[in-house]
């Protein structure tokens, strides 16, 4: 039997593989660019205090959840609640940013639902925001003590996410800094 | 052709900057290629020429301002990759994982021109009948055709 | 009830179409005539059920039955008839029905013209086409039914997906559809080959023009859904590489060096195993265009909604279908492979040995291309995407050899062929093309490019040596197949120059105008006039009105694009306003408002667009030529006889 005849089917085979194991993914779903990256350095304004400016650096040396979020985002009302649930156990500093909002909305949202942040970062014009890689608010990463990126949720977080993934993750570093 | 200098930033999404930088024509060109080639991330399958999307506006936005600012399209490239990852290009660069995709269809191409010259050498060689003259050729050609 | 009837046919064909894959393979191995002949009214009464389940959804879609799942999740009361009717294929339940529809009206046009085939080839051919049938309706009754109901019935339904309400919709399916079945007919026919051991020219006759008419309709749904595309889209592409577009244009390009290769192989008895590779290739990438569609492994504009269950079971189809096929090949096609018949470079069967292999590394380069997101993430390459930056760089240097190969086409003789008579014959040709090409891209558009002039260049070559065919042939009458292939040729030409020119010339700016300000491009004026809320039957629209006049003043025309809101799924839809003749389109979307009335518009120019959708058209309609060319007829008849003759000295 001559390769040339049995060539297609192998190729076949290769192929059917290959679309198989496609199915057992989602392609939509992406890795950060930014994982294992130095946290992106920034200097903005507060939310809260226009005159005090926020940067990278108010993560440095400890383990801190960086929340993507907006009043305009539906999504972020459906997770706000275990983002403070999270801040509420206190192992953790979360810090916002606040991405392309506008300032009184953005307080009036807070003030409403809560304000489970140390502190939020205003980025009215989204450059943060790209320099953090965001495409589709909200978005959650998590920065170890030493300034690096070690996860990054797309998409409002779960509770799922929430027990399995994050606290974990969290707990892990505070071990790996300690 | 006419050539219409400035580049027109999408002012809708009331993001984009105050003023929009004036490009020269090399640069405009530069500015559709480099648009041409990005993802649009929050969209299904669209560069982020076709996207009517916020980020979109504003990743063209940047392209703009990088291309003004004298910025090379692998700066500006390399810019976004690490921001958003090669997932953001949608001509991938070549390099380990991406030499198979730019060189498969030449390969293959290579391979089949050789599996043709190949075929005629080892089939031509046998003994032809000489050729018949033109008109003759012409008449068999009609025929087969007619046929 | 009628839902339930339709539930019920659909049960029936799938019983049928059982009968129809066994019973004639059982005849076929056996030796027996009576199951043989059980084919073709199997394949008759499958249609009829099918059509009957056809009705019967499609009444469901009339009625406003929002107690059908599909139904409820598909239309809406305010949905016009029409589209309500077109909806039965506007998403994949409903489209899979269509699917098996055309495949059981593919299978009994095969039974009807079959008389003019030997009754085993027609058993074989018909039971294969079978067993493809058996596969789909499985698949529609296990996963996708149309029919299901929804308890308790929904008082409204949720519209169709906006972006389908086109007449674009109501006809562009079911053609690509039509193109894609009708590979099943090559393929039935190929394994038919495989199983019987003969491909002789009687078999490429027979396969010829259900080749080519499978092949005219998918020239002509993909011709269709670029234009869809470009009008419905908003932002002035008439093609995207999208999963989706790759996933119809893999076949089109196996499928059209099938074309090619049938005609070798029927005109000088070589390249047969090739041929039946090909004919099973272009059903195979039919099959796998329906994966990428609907298992959403791939990222695309226009996927269907997706469940892992479907994937899952049409890779399974997908395996066991072309897996089996080609071990098959790989078992029987060496015995088909018959004498070394030299090819000589110079000859039309060297010539076509060129057009297949750049056709099929262009159809690998397309897969490649699709797939490799896929692959690099299975090897842990990381996440990339492959667009349409890439496909141009390797697509067009594959596709410029290839329609230059074409203009030689005609003159090309069978076994050897003179250089003296091709310069004899193609000097006119190419001296026309190079004025014209240089004429229209340097003098008519005012400036050049190499590019664009060696684009034109290469357009019009193909149209003059198809033309030039003709004149050559003026004094032997036509055949059908002769001018169907001429008119093919030419149809490419009139493409590539289309594509060339609005690649090279076409122009796009953004402009916020506010009411009465205009924006000049391309010696082009368009001015904003406003917008007004008018209402459709299910969506309130933002119909703006861009007045354009020309250099000097004098009024062109005015479009009117829109922004519609369908409110049932909360869409908001883009329909741009297009002024369109032969020789420039010009196209205008709206974008969003801003203060006071005005609207940021994106322009586009489109010079010679049109040419691009004419090309596939006049393909087409070459396609449709030479399938109706009487000779097949004929040879039909003659081959019939000497089959019958040969069936009774066998039996005897």
């Amino acid at each position: 039997m001559r390769l040339s005849f049995v060539l297609p089917a192998l190729v076949v085979v290769v192929l059917i593989g290959l679309l198989g194991y496609g199915l057992t993914r989602n392609p939509s779903e992406l890795p950060s660019a930014l994982l294992d990256q130095p946290a992106p350095a920034f200097s903005v304004a507060r939310l809260e205090a226009p005159d005090q400016l926020i940067t990278q650096e108010a993560f440095a040396g400890r383990v801190a959840v960086f929340n993507v979020w907006a009043s305009w985002c539906v999504a972020c009302r459906a997770e706000h609640a275990l983002i403070e649930e999270l801040a509420e156990r206190g192992e953790v500093a979360v810090y916002g940013l606040n991405y392309k909002d506008d300032r009184t909305t953005a307080m009036q949202w807070l003030d409403r639902y809560g304000d489970p942040f140390v502190a939020s970062a205003f980025d009215p014009r989204g450059q943060v925001g790209i320099d953090y890689g965001v495409a589709a608010v909200p978005e959650t990463f998590i920065i170890d003590a030493e300034g690096i990126i070690r996860f990054k949720q797309v998409g409002p977080v779960d509770r799922e996410t929430l027990e399995q993934r994050l606290l974990p993750l969290v707990a892990q570093l505070k071990e790996e800094a300690a | 052709m006419k050539v219409v200098v400035s580049v027109l930033f999408l002012l809708f999404s009331g993001l984009a900057a105050a003023a929009p930088p004036a490009l020269d024509e090399a640069q405009t060109h530069r500015y559709h290629q480099l648009i041409d080639q990005v993802r649009c991330l929050v969209c299904q399958n669209r560069t982020i020429a076709e996207s009517d999307a916020p980020l979109a506006a504003d990743l063209r936005d940047i392209i703009g301002r990088q291309i003004a600012a004298g910025r090379s399209n692998d700066e500006i490239k390399n810019y976004l990759v690490q921001r958003y990852g090669e997932w953001v290009l949608y001509k991938p660069r070549f390099s380990a994982a991406t030499w198979i995709l730019w060189l498969g269809p030449a390969a293959l191409l290579l391979a089949a021109l050789v599996s043709a010259i190949l075929l005629w050498r080892r089939t031509g060689r046998r003994a032809e009948p000489p050729a018949p003259d033109e008109d003759s050729l012409a008449r068999i050609l009609d025929d087969e055709r007619r046929s | 009830m009628i839902v339930e009837l339709g539930h019920f046919a659909l049960v029936l064909a799938l019983c049928l179409s059982l009968v129809q894959a066994i019973v004639p393979m059982l005849g076929y191995r056996t030796g027996r005539t009576d199951l043989m002949g059980m084919a073709m009214p199997a394949a008759s009464g499958q249609f009829v059920f099918l059509a009957l389940a056809f009705a019967a959804l499609g009444w469901a879609f009339l009625q406003n039955d929002f107690s059908v799942a599909y139904v409820a999740a598909n239309s809406n009361t305010e949905l016009p008839w029409y589209y309500r009717l077109a909806a039965i294929w506007g998403a994949h339940e409903g489209s899979l029905l269509l699917w098996v529809t055309m495949l059981a009206g593919w299978s009994l046009a095969v039974a009807a013209f079959s008389r003019s085939l030997p009754t085993d080839v027609a058993a074989c051919v018909l039971a294969v086409m079978g067993m493809v049938s058996v596969g789909f309706l499985l698949f529609t009754l296990g996963t996708s039914n149309p029919f299901e109901r929804l308890f308790p019935a929904a008082a409204e339904g949720r519209d169709l997906n906006p972006l389908l309400q086109d007449p674009g919709l109501i006809i562009h399916p079911p053609l690509l559809y039509m193109g894609y079945v009708g590979f099943a007919v090559a393929f039935a026919f190929a394994i038919t080959a495989l199983i019987t051991g003969r491909v002789d020219s009687a078999w490429t006759r027979w396969t010829r023009p259900w080749t080519t008419a499978a092949w005219a309709f998918l020239t002509i749904g993909i011709t269709l859904g670029s234009w869809w595309a470009y009008n419905e889209l908003g932002w002035g592409g008439w093609w995207f590489w999208d999963p989706v577009e790759n996933a119809s244009f893999m076949p089109w390009l196996v499928g059209t060096a099938l074309i090619h290769s049938l005609a070798v192989t029927e005109k000088r008895g070589i390249f047969q195993s090739w041929t039946v590779l090909l004919a099973i290739s272009a059903f195979a990438l039919s099959l796998l265009g329906t994966f990428l569609v609907r298992s959403g492994v791939l990222v695309s504009v226009h996927a269907f909604a997706t469940d892992p269950a479907r994937g899952i079971y049409i890779l399974l189809f997908f395996a066991i279908v072309v897996g089996g096929s080609l071990l098959l090949y790989a078992a029987r096609a060496p015995k088909l492979a018959r004498g070394d018949t030299p090819v000589k470079a110079l000859s039309r069967e060297g010539l076509l040995l060129l057009n297949n292999l750049f056709l099929v590394v262009s159809a690998a380069a397309v897969l490649l291309g699709t797939l490799y997101p896929l692959v690099a993430d299975a090897l842990g390459l990381g996440r990339i995407s492959v667009g349409p930056p890439y496909f141009n760089t390797v697509f067009v240097p594959l596709t410029v050899p290839l329609v230059i190969l074409c203009g030689f086409g005609g003159a090309m003789a069978w076994k050897r062929t003179r250089w003296q008579v091709l310069r004899d014959r193609l000097w006119l040709p190419a001296l026309a093309a190079t004025v014209a090409g240089v004429g229209l891209s340097w003098v008519t558009l005012g400036t050049g490019g190499v590019v664009a002039t060696a684009g034109c260049m290469v357009g019009f070559w193909a149209i003059a040596t198809a033309m030039e065919e003709l004149w050559y042939r003026r004094r032997t009458s036509w055949s059908r197949g002769v001018l169907g292939m001429t008119m093919a040729h030419a149809g490419v030409g009139v493409m590539v120059i289309g594509i060339t020119l609005v690649t090279a010339f076409g122009l796009d700016r953004d402009a916020s105008l506010a009411v009465g300000e205009s924006k000049t491009m391309a010696g082009y004026q368009f001015t904003f006039e406003g917008t007004e809320e008018q209402s459709g039957p299910n969506y309130v629209a933002q119909v703006g009105h861009v007045a354009i006049s020309d250099g000097d003043g004098n009024a062109i025309a005015t479009v009117h694009p829109e922004k519609r809101r369908y409110p049932t799924r909360g869409n908001v839809m883009t329909e741009s306003g297009v002024h369109s003749n032969l020789f420039r389109d010009l196209y205008v979307s709206l974008g969003e408002p801003l203060q006071q009335g005005g609207w940021s518009l994106r322009l586009f120019y489109r010079p010679f667009v049109l040419w691009i959708w004419l090309g596939g058209l006049l393909m087409m309609l070459g396609g449709i030529l030479a399938t109706t060319d009487p000779r097949y007829r004929r040879l039909r008849q003659r081959e019939r006889q000497r089959a019958d003759s040969h069936a009774v000295a066998a039996g005897a």
